[in-house]
């Protein structure tokens, strides 16, 4: 092995400091890609298994209402997510700092706690899913059920990346707009919104995931209709690692085939 | 035109106080005054983008007081340009004339003020991509394609090099100049104020302190304050013994007497001298100065094209480079300072 030059090592000795840390931090990477990686390396040899899931039916159900559960909560955490996030960003006012505690809350408790919760509002006789089952709109076991689950797990991730990307655009360029005759609502449109666009989307992304993976919450309030979480560890329970593990394999493929998309087309975006 | 009229605001750690000022049409006034005066925070309050508490803000003859910036016909440029960063050199300057008028009066327009400021080459840059001064002769452009009635300037050359600064500076002059728009420059910069201003308002702690001609301001400062910031480095605190014919003579704490033109016949004043008023030289000159007064001199510093020469009497001359060089001084020569009794601001 050819020996370093002295040069070399003169460089190595300066960056001690970053090599000590990325040894530190490659423990947790370790940890993350081992799990996963031990996973998907043990579904290769049963790949006939993973063809079987990817066939039935009731999998790619549950797996098609977790995406699609998941993009409504987000479209929902987004419409109204971003005008808070924006006016935290801008704004002091009294009770601020308990508002955004408020946001901050789901990332806090429990998720078993926060499904039981959930349920005590929504259920027949609770203090929303009484009147809206009086509408006719039923919560619990039901799509609106795993939606709010979703909801109320992931929507700290999408107002606080907003937020601090709202921050970073300058209130000047806002000021600039303004004087050049546009109005509060098309500076918003025009500039604010687009340079935060990034940060928005990332916590979108955040967000989404957040709401594919919730299990505790969603298992409290709608166990039907049956999401690939629930599937996954009801097969788990039932048949053990190897009738769940495809199922997870192909839900973890999906999510990151479609996250990557997002990422490019976002990039793409940016310019 | 601007009014300002008892202007009250403030932010819990500034305020603005009691800000009066008129501002004439077409006339290119500077608020200058040290970092921290609330310069920029009076400038951001005329544009609408903070509302006053107490007063008047007219523009052109109308109460503008409670109307929104984008209804205030102004024109804004900050110190760091504050470009889209997400818009072409093109659509930065086109964002505001697309919210008014058609799009082929647009084209014309924003195809004649590029011409003007020779950007035309950079219409398709994304503004991270310019200079300092490319970008600032954009943000120029993009604020006059509006034909607003005023523009407000934030230390528009502060980040410049000296070079670009100098050139932008003539083409702000050239703004006024062709296109008679109401300018308000806020600096803090002395040479700034001197070579653009019209009038000049000095500014400090939330206050308007003085508000005149350039030649007011920095020969005749109010108070001792505004003398130290506007670069008059002879503040000399003495007693008026006598006045014959509107001439003062002050005994100085230093120790010497000097001549100033004043109406004060007595009491303790404070006698402003700037420092390129004062003359050196090695013999004792007739002229029809008042003051010869023989010093010491301390310490020269080289300023290049000017040198500062500090006497044992605290006197600072600035002299050229060249009349130094003619006399030969030398730090402990022995000469002599001639300054007029016109030169010699006095106040209580």
């Amino acid at each position: 092995m050819k020996s370093l030059s002295r040069w070399e090592m003169e460089k190595l000795k300066r960056e001690k400091l970053f090599i000590l840390f990325l040894f530190l931090g490659l423990f947790l990477i370790a940890f993350v890609c081992i799990t996963l990686g031990n996973m998907f390396y043990k579904q290769t040899e049963d790949f006939s298994g993973l063809i079987d899931a990817a066939k039935d039916p009731v999998v790619l159900k549950a797996i098609g209402i977790s995406i699609s559960m998941a993009m409504v909560s987000t479209l929902i955490a987004f419409l109204f997510g971003v005008p808070l996030a924006y006016l935290l960003a801008r704004k002091d006012f009294p009770g601020k700092s308990i508002i955004e505690g408020i946001v901050d809350i789901p990332l806090m408790i429990p998720h078993i706690v926060a499904g039981i919760a959930l349920y005590g509002v929504f259920m027949r006789y609770g203090v929303i899913g009484a009147p809206l089952k009086r509408l006719g709109i039923a919560i619990t076991d039901a799509y609106p059920g795993i939606v709010i689950a979703m909801l109320f797990m992931s929507l700290p991730y999408l107002i606080d990346t907003a937020r601090e990307g709202f921050k970073e655009v300058d209130p000047r360029l806002e000021n600039v707009a303004r004087s050049l005759g546009a109005s509060h609502w098309r500076t918003f449109k025009e500039i604010t919104f687009p340079l935060a666009f990034p940060s928005i989307f990332s916590g979108a992304i955040l967000s989404w995931g957040r709401a594919i993976s919730e299990f505790s919450a969603v298992l409290i309030i709608a166990y039907h209709p049956i999401s690939a979480p629930i599937l996954i560890y009801e097969k788990f329970t039932s048949f053990g690692l190897p009738a769940s593990r495809p199922i997870a394999v192909l839900l973890i493929s999906i999510c990151l085939v479609i996250f990557i998309v997002l990422r490019i087309v976002g990039k793409r975006r940016r310019g | 035109m601007i009014k300002i009229k008892s202007v009250y605001k403030d932010w819990k750690d500034f305020c603005l106080k009691d800000i009066n000022l008129e501002v004439k049409k077409g006339e290119y006034f500077v608020i200058l005054g040290p970092t921290g005066a609330g310069k920029t925070l009076l400038l951001e309050t005329i544009a609408g983008f903070y509302f006053p508490d107490s007063g008047e803000v007219w523009i052109d003859g109308h109460d503008v007081t409670n109307l929104p910036p984008e209804r205030r016909r102004i024109g804004f440029i900050y110190q760091d340009y504050s470009l889209f960063p997400h818009l072409t050199v093109e659509e930065n300057i086109e964002f505001g004339l697309k919210l008014r008028k058609s799009s082929d009066t647009n084209r014309k327009r924003m195809k004649e003020i590029m011409d003007w400021l020779s950007i035309v080459h950079l219409a398709h840059r994304y503004p991270g991509t310019l200079s300092g001064g490319e970008q600032q002769k954009v943000a120029i452009a993009r604020a006059i394609a509006i034909e607003p009635s005023v523009l407000l300037l934030d230390e528009p050359l502060s980040a410049l090099d000296l070079r670009t600064r100098d050139y932008l500076r003539e083409e702000l002059k050239r703004v006024k100049l062709e296109l008679g728009i109401t300018m308000v420059h806020v600096t803090h910069d002395q040479t700034e104020a001197m070579v653009l201003a019209d009038r000049i308002a000095v500014m400090m702690r939330g206050q308007i302190m003085q508000a005149g001609t350039p030649y007011e301001i920095f020969n005749k400062p109010q108070n001792e304050e505004i003398a130290d910031f506007v670069g008059v480095e002879n503040i000399l605190s003495g007693i008026v013994r006598n006045n014959k014919n509107g001439i003062a003579e002050i005994e100085v704490d230093m120790g010497y007497n000097i001549f100033a033109v004043s109406d004060y016949h007595a009491g303790t004043v404070k006698a402003f001298i700037r420092p390129e008023d004062i003359i050196l030289s090695e013999k004792r000159e007739e002229s029809s100065a008042r003051n010869v007064i023989s010093a010491k001199i301390e310490e020269m510093s080289d300023m290049g094209p000017l040198t500062r020469v500090r006497m044992n009497n605290s006197l600072v001359a600035l002299i050229t480079k060249q009349s130094r060089e003619s006399l030969g001084l030398r730090k402990g020569d022995e000469i002599y300072a001639t300054f007029k009794a016109t030169s010699v601001h006095v106040v209580r």
